[in-house]
């Protein structure tokens, strides 16, 4: 019984995908890649909705924001092949120092973001002697 | 170069989940951040492996050091981390935010990310993410977006010192 799963392990689909036997094409890691960057994504907004303490909140804008990164990145190394009419006269060695750039200037952004909103963060604990993004309204009011 | 083994992807992509339901679901804002970090360092193994050398670097710097140390200041000074004054309860938004993100990701995922799963893709050649390549076209081509980042930040800091020296 053991020696006939052993023989028939090469067959295994998950044994074959780990081994590094099964032909991985670029698409499936893009896929992966892709699949990653979304499930971060939807746990920071997921954290952005749910938590009340700003800091946390910033922490879970900061995840968002990394997880674009790694989509901006994944599309920089695998190109769909029928991106090549959309690039026209730019080579896809130009498109993937696009993808980089991006996600250079998205980590200006963070940076500057992090500065002010902490910034902010800190002026309303001065003013008010507490944090809790449910309880500031006084806009609304 | 050959691809890197699948498993490292795999391995990486459980750590950077975990850490990040982490940030989450972490009461103390400090064990929150840690977990962050965490996060930060394993989506800069992940910028390795896609061949981005400069951007991982700068990940671990810019995230993992700067920001990262910012945040735990903050935390530091708010005193947020030892008593309950945020108080987190979990009320009715948790049973509608959970779902419908569950049920976001998926419709995303079936629709738009699993058409590339069998898509013919080239992958770029691994030298695209050197500092040898990126430093002239960050001052060539993106010469006028990097100068105007430049003054982003020149204006996050001088908007930071505003706020922090501003009497209430």
């Amino acid at each position: 019984m053991v020696s006939i799963l052993l023989a028939q392990a090469d067959t295994n689909p998950v044994r074959e995908f780990l081994s590094g036997r099964y032909q991985w094409d670029h698409g499936h890691y893009l896929f992966m890649y892709l699949a990653l960057g979304l499930v971060l994504f939807m746990i920071g907004a997921v954290g952005v909705v749910v938590r009340r303490n700003p800091v946390v909140v910033f922490m879970c804008i900061e995840l968002m924001l990394n997880a674009v990164n790694l989509t901006f990145l994944a599309f920089a190394r695998y190109q769909p092949d029928h991106w090549v009419d959309v690039l026209g006269m730019y080579t896809q060695t130009d498109a993937a120092m696009t993808g980089q750039m991006m996600v250079i200037f998205v980590m200006a952004v963070a940076a500057a973001e992090v500065a002010v909103g902490l910034g902010i963060i800190m002026a309303i604990f001065r003013m008010r002697n507490e944090v809790d993004v449910d309880d500031m309204s006084t806009l609304k009011d | 170069m050959r691809d890197t083994p699948v498993y490292v992807f795999l391995v990486l992509a459980l750590v950077a989940v975990a850490s990040a339901v982490g940030v989450v679901a972490f009461k103390s804002p400090v064990r929150s951040a840690l977990s962050l970090v965490l996060t930060f360092f394993t989506l800069a193994l992940l910028y390795f492996n896609l061949g981005a050398q400069l951007l991982g670097i700068s990940q671990i710097m810019v995230y993992a050091g700067a920001i990262m140390v910012l945040f735990l200041f903050v935390v530091m000074m708010l005193r947020l981390s030892g008593g309950d004054r945020v108080a987190e309860k979990t009320d009715k938004r948790l049973y509608v935010a959970i779902p419908l993100a569950i049920a976001l990701t998926a419709v995303v995922l079936i629709k738009f990310v699993q058409p590339l799963f069998y898509m013919p893709v080239t992958k770029v050649g691994d030298d695209y993410g050197r500092p040898s390549e990126i430093g002239p076209a960050l001052f060539t081509t993106y010469v006028w977006p990097f100068e105007i980042a430049s003054v982003l930040l020149l204006i996050g800091v001088v908007g930071s010192i505003m706020l922090a020296k501003r009497k209430f």
